[in-house]
């Protein structure tokens, strides 16, 4: 196995540092889940082994089902530590405000096909912001960080999956939410059907009516 | 009791969402001169709207009269009422909004409702200095990450199903564990929970930027029923296990915003290992790490007054006629027009 060599830290992340790094003269990244020193050692080491090796697997599947995502080069399990290809792009964070109406419903469209992929093929991602997204030059909307997803037929962990972006877009689009994300449920419509698709935006009502102090809960309030 | 100008003017602030009835003076510049509060105990079991209602309605004249004595302002002295509008148990709520108008009406001043959550935050960057936070919010009602865009605190995460302090409330009601004075039934947990030394294996649900507590809640009742673990363990894994679970969050919160400040608010806000962790977090980020001191973290009536000041300075003004209450007044929902 070859040393990957000359980090530089792209990005801190909540749960993981991102590294830029070559590798057998490839751009790579490093993404490296230190200890948390805030939990306890025995719950940190179980969290990150837990998912350093559950998301490399459920990248690999996403990529067979055809979502673009990083090719796993290297899982290092010890250290937690995962070395992946380098996507150029950007962050579709920094993008969403700055386009035009008809490339922002456009784009959203194709992240709501990409998660209906997801979905249709029992994946769910467990943190779709528009941080996680990254659309590349040539177009290509990859999706990263499955640290938190998981293998699943449950309609109720896609509702969450989806309830999750749409409190995304709310929190950090919020002049375009609606239109984002009626435009994602358009994509995933596409790929998932009528019926399924009724199914989970019910079931994403359902998830919202149960949280505390929410309008939708009750007409008179 | 400090001197005061003349021309100073004071809010008079009413809390009654949940169990507690509380009543806080506040300057217009700022000064918090009175924060009394009597809190409802049930006899048993968790709160009962009705219940705590009459408690709030038989306690209302003597914990107004105990403030402005504290205070040192008379009734015709205050500029403003402010009141907790909502969200909250509706019982308790009309009885606080009652007390309000009442008020407002009788000393011909202005009327402000407040949302309790802004109210949090609010008297969390007051006390502290706290600029621009990431504020994790933490009560036997809500757990909520949030942070200011756009004219209104924006919801970035929260539970999706119980509270922090529900989950340890129960859990503590569950166990046979008694209130101490003034203290929530949950803080029980904390004293324990300092016991402990084996970390048992319970849930660790966290989804994006919400988290799940009530299958933690479930298994840790399991395991209590069953009678196998010692308490403190439990007490023990159940706090490092949720406490976990609204850092990472918290943290996440941190990393997407980019936010300089670390702000944590509400009842919970008090257990110090819960401070501990979100301070490893806050540093890790180069974020100043601020906690809402003792006094105003579990639900106050000076923390209304505050933000009745703030609404009320920057045009904020509430009508008797709209001065309804608001059972499910979600934070994102209200314009914040003094922060910038």
């Amino acid at each position: 196995m070859g040393k990957v060599a000359g980090q530089i830290l792209l990005k801190k992340g909540a749960e993981a540092s991102l590294f830029l790094a070559e590798w057998h003269g490839r751009r790579v990244v490093v993404k490296a889940r230190l200890p948390k020193k805030y939990r306890p050692e025995q719950l940190d080491s179980t969290i990150r082994r837990y998912r350093t090796i559950h998301e490399p697997q459920l990248m690999h599947e996403a990529k067979r089902v055809g979502v673009p995502t990083p090719t796993i080069f290297m899982v290092d399990v010890e250290n937690a530590a995962i070395t992946m290809e380098f996507v150029e792009g950007k962050q579709v964070k920094q993008l969403l405000d700055n386009i035009s109406q008809a490339e922002r419903c456009e784009l959203c469209a194709d992240i709501g096909e990409l998660v209906g992929k997801l979905h249709k093929h029992g994946i769910v991602h467990g943190d779709l912001t528009t941080s996680n997204m990254i659309l590349t030059n040539a177009g290509r909307i990859f999706i990263v960080d499955f640290g938190l997803g998981d293998k699943t037929g449950e309609l109720e962990a896609k509702g969450v999956d989806l309830h999750l972006l749409k409190r995304a877009l709310q929190s950090t689009h919020y002049q375009f939410a609606d239109e984002c994300f009626q435009a994602v449920i358009e994509g995933y419509r596409r790929i998932s059907g009528e019926a399924a698709t009724e199914k989970v935006l019910d079931k994403i009502l359902e998830i919202e009516k149960r949280g505390r102090y929410v309008a939708e809960r009750r007409q008179d309030s | 009791m400090v001197a005061r100008k003349q021309s100073e003017r004071y809010c008079l602030g009413i809390e009654s969402t949940a169990d507690d009835f509380g009543v806080g003076v506040a300057t217009f510049s700022g000064g918090i001169l009175a924060n009394i509060t009597s809190g409802y105990i049930p006899e048993q079991g968790g709160i009962h709207p009705r219940e705590a209602a009459r408690h709030h309605a038989e306690v209302a004249d003597k914990i107004l009269a105990e403030a402005l004595a504290k205070a040192g302002v008379k009734p015709k002295d205050l500029s403003l009422i402010a009141f907790a509008q909502g969200p909250g148990l509706g019982p308790c709520l009309r009885t606080g909004a009652t007390v309000a108008r009442a008020l407002a009406s009788f000393l011909g001043i202005p009327l402000v409702g407040v949302n309790h959550s802004v109210g949090h935050i609010e008297i969390g960057k007051l006390e502290t200095g706290a600029r621009d936070p990431v504020t994790l919010y933490v009560s036997g009602g809500n757990t909520m990450v949030t942070a200011f865009a756009a004219g209104r605190y924006r919801v970035l995460g929260e539970t999706l199903d119980i509270a922090l302090g529900n989950c340890l409330d129960v859990f503590a009601r569950e166990a046979g564990l008694k209130h101490q004075k003034g203290l929530p039934l949950g803080a029980a947990v904390e004293q324990l929970a300092k016991e402990g030394k084996v970390l048992l294996s319970l849930p660790y649900v966290v989804k994006g930027m919400d988290l799940s507590l009530s299958g933690l809640l479930t298994s840790a009742m399991t395991l209590l029923q069953k009678g196998e673990c010692n308490l403190e363990d439990l007490c023990y894994s159940l706090q490092e296990n949720a406490f976990s679970m609204v850092t990472e969050v918290t943290e996440r919160a941190l990393a997407h915003t980019e936010k300089k400040a670390v702000l944590l608010t509400g009842g919970v806000a008090a257990n110090k290992r819960l401070q501990e962790m979100l301070k490893v977090i806050a540093e890790e980020h180069n974020a100043s790490f601020n906690v809402v001191p003792h006094e105003f973290a579990a639900d106050n009536g000076a923390m209304i007054a505050w933000t009745g000041v703030l609404a009320y300075t920057h045009g904020v003004v509430t009508p008797v006629e709209d001065s309804c209450v608001r059972l499910r007044w979600r934070v994102e929902k209200v314009d914040v027009p003094w922060v910038k």
